[in-house]
């Protein structure tokens, strides 16, 4: 691969492990929280893989910067400033309600799905072989984050509601997905990683058909809310403020 | 005196499985390749589910278990190529899973979405009359079924 292909790539893996590893410190706060016991389990769980995810991106991305694949994502997760982050901003919006939580997933699972898919054909093998591991793992979340849509936004008046304003809140937000990663047709050129426009297209589809199916309405917003992954939160920030304590205030003494 | 590639074998067939810990590694097809490198061995293996939390104890069982044998040079490489599939775990450990309540996962050849929808033998009295509750279950790779028969809660290893 081209010396100067490699840092592009890794930023690309940095991104999208850090869209894993941010909404799955997200998920996990339901931990011990969620409205029913199979929930809890299913989202302790969705949030175990989501940043198990991560570190597979971030190890790829050690291997293509030359770093240790096996400190790197500590490095990565812990001890860089919330202002490197490169996550989608909807990945680090406080949890709200249930319905919030459970349309947020669903928005990511079914867009990763997309470009797993584009991933999985990829030129460079490593990430070919991580997005076919990452992939049947997924097919559990989307099943189970796509059965529970239609069943919160048809189930009664106040689930429904809290649906429809969930939706509202969070479509400028979930329109991130679709920006194109910084670097990334230079990559998509070359086979790398899929192209963000037509994984736009397809997922605009998928989700026009199932917030109908829903019974929710889209708002007509057609800007995300925010487009430059480097523009990062104070939600972040305090959410980092949290996950990264401990790892800051006692670096050497901290076993995984 | 190095050991035998086959020792090596036999004896990560005694590492248990830390979640299941009635079959081994081997029992599992986690353990993918053993290659000895002079002094050095080289053990590949691959996860059963990426997040899995048992992984760094699974590397450090291994490492122990073989410096039992002398082996005191041991390098633990993960794979993800092929993925693991739940049909590589072997007959004799399905029957084990079976008997600690673990639903065996069904064999799909590589295309496990459309088993999902296959009715699941109970764990303990072997009805089809059962039904998934929750498609994730206390580890990543188990979810949970009731059997309408036997009227018991139980789990069964995902299939993936």
């Amino acid at each position: 691969m081209d010396e100067k292909i490699k840092p592009l790539l890794a930023n690309y893996l940095i991104a999208i492990g850090d869209d894993e590893l941010i909404l799955g410190h997200r998920d996990s706060e339901w931990c011990g929280h969620a409205p029913i016991l199979e929930e809890d389990i299913a989202f302790a769980n969705i949030s175990l893989d989501e940043i198990g995810h991560a570190r597979l991106w971030f190890e790829l991305a050690a291997s293509l910067l030359g770093e240790d694949p096996k400190t790197f994502p500590d490095q990565l997760a812990f001890y860089r400033d919330w202002d490197k982050f490169r996550s989608i901003q909807m990945a680090a919006l406080p949890k709200g309600d249930w319905a919030f939580t459970m349309l947020r997933q669903f928005f990511f699972d079914s867009f990763e799905n997309l470009r797993l898919e584009g991933l999985a054909e990829s030129a460079y093998p490593p990430i070919a072989q991580a997005a076919a591991k990452i992939r049947n793992e997924e097919v559990y979340h989307l099943r189970h984050t796509a059965a529970w849509v239609p069943r919160l936004g048809l189930g009664t008046q106040e689930s429904g509601r809290r649906m429809q304003t969930a939706l509202e809140a969070l479509w400028p937000f979930a329109l991130q997905l679709g920006v194109p990663l910084a670097g990334e047709s230079e990559l998509a050129a070359q086979g790398l990683v899929p192209a963000a426009d037509a994984l736009r297209h397809k997922w605009l589809e998928i989700m026009g058909n199932a917030m109908q199916e829903a019974g929710l309405a889209i708002p007509e917003i057609g800007v995300p809310a925010v487009v430059d992954r480097s523009v990062q939160s104070e939600d972040l920030r305090q959410l980092l403020l949290e996950m990264q304590e401990v790892p800051r205030q006692h670096p050497r003494e901290v076993r995984w | 005196m190095v050991a035998s590639r086959q020792e090596i074998w036999n004896a990560l067939g005694e590492v248990a499985d830390p979640e299941i810990p009635v079959v081994s590694l081997v029992d599992m097809g986690i353990i993918r390749d053993v290659s000895l490198n002079g002094k050095e061995v080289i053990v590949t293996m691959t996860p059963t589910f990426s997040g899995c939390p048992a992984l760094k104890v699974m590397e450090e069982d291994i490492i122990s278990r073989l410096s039992r044998l002398g082996i005191d040079q041991v390098e633990v490489e993960i794979t993800l190529n092929p993925p693991w599939t739940s049909d590589w775990i072997t007959p004799a450990a399905r029957d084990k899973i079976k008997q600690i309540g673990l639903a065996p996962p069904k064999i799909h050849q590589g295309d496990f979405v459309s088993v999902l929808i296959d009715p699941v033998q109970c764990a303990y009295c072997d009805s089809d009359n059962t039904t998934m509750k929750n498609s994730f279950g206390p580890t990543p790779c188990r979810m949970i079924y009731y059997c309408n028969s036997c009227q018991q809660p139980f789990e069964q290893f995902k299939p993936i």
